[in-house]
């Protein structure tokens, strides 16, 4: 993946700002629900007791399938919805609680927005579109002309725009106006951004730019962001946190790295990637050695820092690319070895998907090296690496 | 700033005013809704008080004067064989020209859409005077013409079949625009797939095309009834003369008397709005239920144009027919008698005799002067008015999620049911007893046409509105900018493109705006349609004419600023 080449600058940056940086944004049991429609009886909650925290300048992102409240969360956020009840916080100032009744209007929040659409005025120029906000200012916030000029044209430069500010926004291409979006965003230098899906709309290409670029001005400017997305990769590359949602509630929130690698149910464990998910129960073991499980192919062993007594019925998550694979049978350092046999392979160019089945019918994939190429038919060994198995309750 | 209840339930006040609208806003708001409230259903409550209740309560005793002298059967039978006589005249060309124009490769298809702008141009009441002057049995150039092969008038056009034929030839080009536009968007593959399973080209359009434009077709249809029930001016000045009462005829004759019968006006006006009403219900219904049908996709096909082969220069044939019959006879006579000191029909000692006295007149005498002013006053002050609370309500129907906001859109859209006579049977009803003196003045007028036009208003506005991506204005909100400053920069520049068009069409159809105003003019209000209403009373057929070319003048000089400014003003597209 792209994030492994990124320079470590950044990734020590991501370090710098971590959680004890005091919250910028604060989002305290935020509902929403939506007036019943045509196939529902009662009011929906697309979002249904929301919390978290955003610590200042990190990029925190909202991960989800479609419909999981992700969206909805941030119109909240920005004003462009009226949550039912919780608490809205940026640094300090109240923007929305629905205990004190406040409910501050979108356009005075003060906080910068990128739509999934860019939303750019086809009525502006490029320099128009950044002075707007601007503009809008009250009489007596407003700065003038020679300073609105200014401020602009600063802020192009950061987005690398500022050659095409007397162009006509419809003239931009799609990643210029995606730049263009952010530059309006940030002219009134707002405490919070928030980006809703903004580089869904581009091609993949030029998708994987903009991530990069992105990630860069957040970094370098410090900006505290928002960002939601549905996109598994997008939100592993970018973020410094990532709350995964579903179904209007926050299923799991951690480092992209945690999210990935010990996702706490089935759905983050499935949503993010792909996994095998194996079946078993918990034979012996302790948080501190981890733990034997028995499962309907053979025997496995995991790590968890929960107390799991004897008998639990548990998943395993065990991600493709963490399969070990090899012709043959068990090799004798191998513990926990299953036989099989190689039922399909596909060849994805960074790698070959292997499906093995290891009996009754139940199939591992395991992904590889692309020089390791084993024709279906053959007699195989998979073996799992006891730190690569994430417990998951069997409930979860 | 709104609140919430402690529980955390939104307030009574907090469900039922949408988030963002505070003071100005709400003001602003609330003035446009019951400005839309009122236009659509004061005078409407006004027509049914005094329809069916008179010194002594309820009462039917209206209807029972109005169809003791003329039978309801009688009526209804005129109505309708005038109705569905004129549908079919203006369905069947309308529909061969669209037909022909979007499908086949017939030439002169400018020709075609030259016509089609007629009825946009030549209002009613010019149309009808220049078929008089065609085919009157007393006058009539053609009568005249064929006299020597009948020995007598070939063509009486005070009848029923006369009436038929003059509104059918002025309603065609509507049809034509509708069905043009369903044979448009229609996906060709489909017609092509006949072709490939081995159909003859006869078949594909007998059992895929039309069958496909059945729901287009069915509207048309209705629309046109609708149309037909609700004209004025044929039914009035070729129907009167050759007894053959129909509705709207009734109406305006219960008032044209001394005393005028409100009551009796009432009950007529009260059975055809019935009329008018289900045909609307049901034409809106129908369209509701063509979405479901695919074909008309909205998308923009090129489709490959039919090539006709020897049919062609029949086809041609028609077009050409078509354009002279409606086109070039009404404009060639009505210009030929503008310029004629007294009316005779067309010879070479007519020619002779050709003077501008009549267009002089026209610019000189301070009663025609004034009547031009305030049809420009009018038509300008009622598009402006309209256009801009229409964009407010359209922003209310389309964009919030307040209760109710559907029914601003159904009152905005009411007045297409009403005949423009019966608004101005029910706007008499309002203001002959209202304390200001809005009877009398041009402000009754513009209060009609207010009315009458608020649903072109309302179609043009809320459908430049949807083209609007929500996210445009929300990114002005996130930006900081007020209700007023988003609405003002950021939705008015963006719809202003469907502002305009829908403001040089109110401006059009105002400008020639007849049968409400002829019930709710008074002396020195006069608008040029009334001018030439009272010329033709008095029989001034020069002067008609004359007056006539010089609206059609100005009408055509809107037409093609209409089209200039379409083409420029616009998101700037390149």
């Amino acid at each position: 993946m792209q994030t492994e080449r990124e320079p470590n600058v950044v990734e020590m940056r991501v370090e710098e700002a971590e959680d004890d940086s005091p919250a910028m944004l604060q989002v305290k049991d935020l509902v929403k629900t939506f007036p019943p429609s045509r196939s529902e009886k009662d009011r929906v909650a697309a979002v249904n007791g929301v919390s978290f925290d955003v610590p200042a300048g990190q990029m925190y992102t909202l991960l989800g399938p479609s419909g999981c409240g992700k969206t909805t969360t941030l119109r909240c956020i920005a004003g462009l919805e009226r949550p039912d009840r919780g608490e809205i916080v940026v640094s300090d100032r109240v923007l929305f609680s629905s205990g004190r009744g406040v409910n501050l209007r979108a356009n005075e929040r003060g906080l910068g927005m990128v739509f999934q659409s860019y939303a750019i005025w086809p009525h502006m120029n490029v320099f128009r579109n950044v002075a707007f906000p601007l503009q809008v200012l009250q009489q007596r916030e407003r700065p003038d002309k020679r300073e609105i000029a200014e401020r602009v044209g600063e802020v192009l430069r950061v987005v690398r725009l500022d050659h095409l500010a007397d162009r006509e926004a419809t003239d931009l291409s799609g990643g210029q106006q995606q730049r263009l979006a952010l530059a309006r965003a940030l002219v009134m230098r707002p405490p919070l951004l928030l980006l809703d899906e903004p580089l869904s709309n581009l091609d993949a290409k030029l998708r994987e730019e903009m991530r990069f670029e992105l990630k860069r001005l957040q970094r370098t400017l410090g900006i505290t962001a928002v960002y939601v997305t549905h996109d598994q990769v997008e939100a592993l590359a970018m973020s410094n946190r990532i709350a995964v949602m579903r179904d209007g509630t926050v299923e799991q929130i951690g480092k992209p790295r945690d999210v990935y690698e010990r996702p706490t149910s089935r759905f983050v464990a499935d949503f993010i990637g792909s996994s095998n998910f194996i079946d078993g129960t918990i034979a012996d073991g302790r948080p501190a050695d981890g733990y034997l499980i028995t499962t309907a192919h053979g025997e496995l062993r995991a790590h968890s820092e929960a107390t799991l007594p004897k008998g639990t019925t548990v998943v395993l998550s065990i991600r493709p690319e963490h399969v070990g694979l090899h012709e043959g049978g068990p090799r004798p350092e191998e513990a926990h070895a299953w036989s099989g046999t190689v039922q399909a392979r596909a060849f994805l160019g960074e790698s070959v998907d292997h499906v093995v089945d290891v009996g009754s019918g139940f199939e591992v994939r395991a992904r590889c090296n692309p020089s390791l190429s084993i024709p279906p038919g053959t007699q195989v060994t998979v073996s799992f690496a006891e730190s690569a198995c994430s417990l998951i309750p069997a409930d979860a | 700033m709104t609140t919430a209840t402690a529980e955390g339930r939104p307030s009574f006040f907090a469900r039922f005013v949408p988030r963002n609208l505070f003071r100005a806003q709400t003001l602003i708001i609330l003035v446009v809704v019951v400005t839309i409230a009122y236009l659509a259903i004061v005078p409407l409550g006004y027509l049914l008080w005094g329809t069916f209740f008179d010194e002594q309560g309820f009462t039917l005793r209206f209807f029972e004067e109005a169809y003791a002298r003329f039978p309801l059967t009688e009526l209804l039978a005129n109505s309708f064989t005038f109705a569905i006589g004129s549908t079919t005249i203006s369905v069947v060309i309308g529909t061969t020209l669209a037909y022909l124009h979007a499908r086949t490769d017939v030439p002169f298809k400018r020709l075609i859409f030259a016509a089609s702008l007629v009825p946009l141009i030549i209002p009613g009441i010019l149309h009808t005077v220049a078929w008089i002057l065609l085919l009157s049995p007393e006058i009539g150039v053609l009568n005249a013409w064929l006299e020597p092969f009948f020995r007598g008038p070939a063509f009486n056009i005070y009848s029923l079949p006369g009436m038929i034929w003059v509104e059918g030839l002025h309603l065609s080009p509507l049809v034509f625009l509708l069905m043009f536009a369903a044979f448009r968007s229609m996906d060709p593959s489909l017609e092509e797939s006949a072709l490939m399973s081995g159909a003859r080209m006869r078949t594909v359009v007998r059992r895929i095309t039309l069958p496909l434009v059945v729901p287009a077709l069915s509207a048309a249809v209705l629309v046109m009834m609708v149309r037909v029930l609700e004209a004025f001016e044929v039914a009035q000045i070729l129907g009167s003369q050759a007894r053959r009462w129909v509705f709207v005829s009734r109406i305006y004759e219960s008032l044209d008397t001394f005393p005028a019968k409100y009551g009796e006006a009432g009950a007529y006006a009260m059975s055809l709005l019935l009329l008018t009403s289900i045909g609307v219900f049901v034409q809106s219904r129908l369209s509701r239920r063509g979405k479901a049908f695919q074909t008309v996709t909205g998308k923009g096909f090129r489709p490959r144009p039919l090539p006709l082969g020897r049919w062609r220069w029949p086809a041609s044939g028609l077009v050409l027919v078509y354009f002279l019959i409606a086109v070039v006879m009404p404009v060639l006579i009505l210009i030929y008698s503008s310029l004629l000191p007294f009316y005779s029909g067309p010879s070479a000692e007519q020619f002779s005799r050709f003077t501008l006295d009549n267009y002089v007149a026209t610019f000189t005498r301070p009663h025609s002067l004034n009547a031009l002013r305030n049809s420009l006053v009018l038509g300008i002050g009622t598009a402006t008015a309209l256009m801009f609370f229409m964009a407010i309500a359209s922003w209310l129907v389309v964009r919030t999620k307040l209760p109710g906001r559907w029914l601003v859109d159904n009152l905005a859209f009411s007045p297409l049911a009403i005949p423009g006579l019966i608004l101005g049977v029910a706007l008499l009803f309002v203001y002959l007893r209202f304390p200001l003196p809005i009877y009398g003045s041009l402000w009754i007028l513009f209060i009609a046409y207010c009315t009458r036009y608020m649903p072109y208003g309302m179609r043009y506005s809320s459908s430049s509105m949807y083209q609007i991506s929500g996210e445009l204005e929300e990114s002005a909100q996130t930006s900081g900018a007020s209700w007023w400053q988003t609405f003002r920069r950021v939705n008015l520049p963006l719809l202003m493109p469907g502002l305009i068009a829908g403001w040089i069409y109110i401006v059009l159809v105002s400008f020639r705006e007849l049968s409400s105003s002829i019930l709710l003019y008074s002396p020195g209000n006069e608008v040029l349609s009334i001018l030439i209403w009272e010329r033709w009373e008095n029989g001034q057929f020069t002067q008609l004419a004359a007056l006539g070319m010089v609206m059609v003048a100005c009408l055509v000089l809107l037409v093609v600023i209409a089209s200039r400014l379409g083409a420029r003003i616009g998101v700037k597209e390149h």
